[in-house]
């Protein structure tokens, strides 16, 4: 860790906010290995790091939603222990989200001072009071917004400013800023760059979380890279080009693409056309071949998942097409897109891709029951048949085929989700973050089957905010940023440095400035 | 900088917030101006038809016949409004309303303000019940109340048997009560209306009251917020109750009659006049004035019915079509306001 007293121009001062070597798991994954933060009153400090660097999970500690399992957070020298988000607030630690949570039906003021609203005579809520301070914060941001108006319609860049507003209410020392730029224009971010200059003159220190390098560079004076779970590097920007910064948050050697030779692609069996849905994302071209896996990388937030949900139908799109094999799908049709031959494993296996309360063996046969019935009756024997199948070809570990799928893990409830998309023999099988939450073993095997897959002559679209994972299994990698294609990439040529820079709009040419590693692993 | 994704307006006129609050406001008279209208329109309508429907006893009769609902979905708009609902009132005021009236039965002399703290207890420990079982039992409120309907219905039964209160047993100032009136216009309604404001008054006013309407604008951020949610549950289910309770003592002086069916199929109607009073069926939003106006409306249209002698089967259907019709212009101003709001938003950004 550096040494803050050389801060330029500010007076050396003590921290308001220091977290020392906090861990924090979540069943087997270890999500925090050593989150080590050091807060200045007045300054704006950058918190950067790939997806799955333990960024989000530094914020919930700091934000009293999750307890370290280890490590000790400091406020003012004095250890303190978060309970709860109230219990943040408390201790002067506000976090604005990325999307804020307010109250849509009660008014901005009143979203700002619920709970302790100004009271007058009779404990009254004294309105004209709430207006008034509501009004001379946003006075003091210099922002324009009716305290009066119900939130309900805010843009997502107003919410933000009401939830600073309620930070500075509660008089915190320590705002957060989790990736707030994410979802707001420039002229927005601008506005919201104004607040935090105008926060820090205050004397309040900014935690500013984005993928954004050249923001970062913009507004911070101190910088902290996370690279799995851990601090590799904390100093002030000053003295810092956005390489140096890529290169700590990657800093490890490329993983290997898993054995087998690579089969040359043959027929394209997906292609999509100029695909754009307004304000989502826009022109998006690319062909999947037979034999081929196609990585769509990008950060969060980027509009990948909405083109591969907009390719299987789930949403429509505005303009383009989606062809398969030459047959063109219907916009707007799952249905539609399973009968070409279009599997499709959603983000989120809990919520989208199995139902939790069914048995193991409903919901691999869930895809397939078109084939399984005989006269309009699901035969158990032949549902048994295939789940048994499938549970073996990808060593699902299970008690009983009839257990709830709840009951398993995590990889292996992934694993079901595949087994169910498998069991229909797609011609095109679009994966989104395969691998999201389960451990290395069972990625492990993911990786073969998906590799294996494609060696079977599947077309493999396969979405991944995991860099090592795009890199090691994908034949060309195509990076998307803020709803547009921005390159492919073939597998020899790509690095990454070089989808982390197209992803976060880093001039490539930029990245390899020789520069001493500050990464102290 | 990066591209903006997000489309994007020029920058200030500096005032445009102003418009936006006077368009929210102006929203919200449209409602509960939007039922005085229906009234306005249904009486004048009916009273060209039928011009008896106007005269002094009917309108009487028609506000006093209110009181009842009114009163009740003042508690329902508490639930309400915190995105819960509460089935069990109609049950409540039978059971309230036999026990109450069963007092006076020995002796006349038993005296009418203890017969009323004593539907107000009834029905503070059922409204307790409630209450218990969805704050600290975090068990949906439509299946607690929902249970407690055909439990309170229940034991109702079990004590009423098939006998009945009849309206002899009770002391004549009792069966006065819905009778007196001032300078014509019933005493109970101008106390019920009274209550009502009150009623409002807190909602609008108060911390308390405020937080429910954040509960059930927001049930995850009003948590966050720190408001006590199982507290803040707890009161306006047992407000609920208590009101339902006094309601059941209101009902018996009215009728004079009670058996166990006293108040059955109530807990709709006044679900229904909530609603079509502009108060969010998912909480939120909404105010005890329009729930009152609700319980107006639907009673005027019953007694409407009536003096056209249309059948009264068709006060079912009717209600109902006006639930629709609630619904939808609660649905549209909201789509509207949501969209006005935004382009004011994105104008003055």
């Amino acid at each position: 860790m550096s040494d803050p007293a050389d801060q330029t121009g500010d007076p050396p001062e003590a921290p308001v906010l220091v977290l020392r070597h906090a861990a924090k798991s979540f069943g087997a994954v270890q999500a925090l290995v050593d989150g080590s933060i050091e807060l200045y009153p007045g300054e704006a400090h950058a918190l950067v790091g790939e997806n799955g660097a333990g960024k989000s999970t530094l914020v919930k500690i700091l934000a009293g939603v999750y307890q370290p399992d280890a490590g000790a957070l400091l406020a003012d020298g004095q250890e303190i222990t978060l309970h709860s988000p109230a219990a943040a607030l408390a201790a002067g630690i506000a976090v604005i989200y990325q999307e804020p949570a307010l109250f849509p039906d009660l008014s901005v003021a009143e979203n700002m001072f619920i709970g302790r609203q100004p009271l007058g005579s009779g404990r009254r809520i004294d309105r004209r009071a709430m207006r008034a301070e509501t009004a001379a914060i946003f006075a003091r941001l210099g922002v324009q917004l009716d305290p009066a108006r119900i939130a309900r319609g805010l843009s997502i860049a107003d919410q933000q400013v009401v939830e600073i507003g309620k930070a500075i209410s509660l008089e915190a020392r320590v705002i957060v800023m989790d990736e707030p730029t994410a979802a707001l224009s420039a002229a927005e971010v601008d506005r919201l760059f104004d607040v935090v200059r105008t926060l820090r003159a205050a004397g309040t220190a900014v935690l500013f979380i984005s993928h954004r390098l050249e923001e970062v560079f913009a507004l911070c004076q101190r910088v902290t890279v996370m690279r799995d779970g851990r601090q590799v590097l904390s100093r002030e920007l000053e003295g810092l080009v956005a390489g140096d910064l890529v290169r700590a948050m990657v800093g490890r050697e490329l993983a290997e693409r898993p054995p087998g030779e690579q089969v040359a692609p043959g027929e394209p069996l997906l292609t999509v056309d100029r695909l754009t849905r307004e304000g989502v994302f826009t022109d998006i071209s690319f062909t999947v071949r037979a034999g081929e896996i196609v990585a769509l990388a990008g950060l969060v937030g980027s509009g990948r998942s909405e083109v591969a949900r907009a390719i299987f139908g789930i949403d429509r799109y505005d303009a383009g097409a989606v062809t398969v094999r030459g047959q063109r799908l219907r916009r707007g049709s799952p249905t539609g897109a399973m009968a070409a031959g279009v599997g499709f494993v959603p983000e989120d296996r809990r919520q989208q891709g199995l139902v939790m309360d069914m048995s193991v063996q409903q919901n691999v046969a869930l895809a397939s029951l078109g084939r399984l019935q005989h006269a309009g009756f699901i035969r158990a024997s032949a549902e048994r048949a295939l789940a048994t199948d499938w549970a073996s070809r990808l060593a699902i570990r299970y008690g009983r085929l009839k257990d709830p799928v709840s009951m398993l893990s995590g990889g292996n409830q992934q694993k079901v989700v595949l087994a169910k998309w498998l069991g229909r023999k797609p011609a095109v099988l679009i994966v989104d973050e395969p691998t999201r939450g389960i451990d290395v073993a069972t990625k492990a095997e993911v990786h073969h089957l998906l590799v294996q897959l494609a060696r079977n002559g599947v077309g493999v679209l396969m979405i991944s905010s995991e860099l090592p994972e795009v890199l090691r299994i994908s034949d060309r990698i195509l990076v998307m940023r803020e709803g547009r294609l921005m390159t492919e990439l073939a597998h020899a040529e790509a690095s990454e440095e070089e989808i982390l820079s197209a992803a976060t709009g880093q001039a490539t040419a930029g990245v390899p400035t020789p520069g001493q590693d500050k990464g102290e692993r | 900088m990066s591209t903006a994704l997000v489309s994007q307006s020029e920058r200030p006129p500096a005032s445009a917030g102003t418009g936006a609050r006077k368009l929210t406001e102006r929203a919200f008279r449209i409602r509960e101006s939007g039922i005085i209208v229906v009234l306005v329109v249904f009486v004048a309508v009916t009273a060209s038809v039928q011009p008896r429907f106007l005269n002094t006893t009917n309108i009487q009769f028609i506000l006093v016949n209110t009181t009842v609902f009114a009163l009740l979905a003042l508690g329902e708009t508490m639930v309400v409004i915190s995105r819960n609902y509460d089935l069990s009132v109609g049950s409540v005021l039978g059971l309230s309303a036999y026990l109450s009236a069963s007092l006076f039965g020995g002796h006349h002399g038993f005296p009418i303000p203890l017969a009323f703290l004593a539907g107000l207890g009834i029905g503070l420990g059922c409204g307790v019940l409630n209450g218990v079982m969805v704050a600290a039992g975090r068990v949906p409120s439509l299946v607690v109340t929902l249970a407690t309907l055909y439990i309170f219905r229940g034991i109702d039964i079990l004590i009423v048997g098939g006998k009945e209160v009849v309206a002899n047993s009770l002391p004549s100032a009792f069966l006065d009560i819905p009778k007196s009136t001032v300078f014509g216009i019933p005493t109970l309604a101008i106390v019920i209306a009274v209550v009502i404001a009150i009623g409002a008054y807190y909602l609008r006013s108060f911390r308390s009251g405020r937080e429910l309407y954040a509960m059930g604008s927001n049930p995850e951020a009003a948590r966050l917020a720190g408001i006590p949610v199982g507290r803040r549950v707890f009161v306006a289910f047992t407000v609920s109750g208590a009101i339902a309770g006094v309601a059941g003592v209101l009902w018996a002086a009215q009728y004079g009659t009670i058996d166990s069916t006293a108040g059955t199929g109530y807990e709709l109607q006044v679900i229904s006049a909530v609603v079509v009073g502009g108060v969010a069926i998912f909480g939120g939003s909404g105010s005890a004035v329009g729930a009152a106006l609700g319980a107006l409306l639907l009673n005027t249209i019953s007694s409407a019915l009536y003096v056209l002698g249309i059948s009264p089967f068709w006060d079912q259907a009717i209600f109902g079509l006006l639930l629709l019709l609630a619904i939808t212009l609660d649905r549209f101003i909201a789509v509207r306001l949501t969209a006005a709001l935004r382009v004011r938003g994105a104008r003055h950004e």
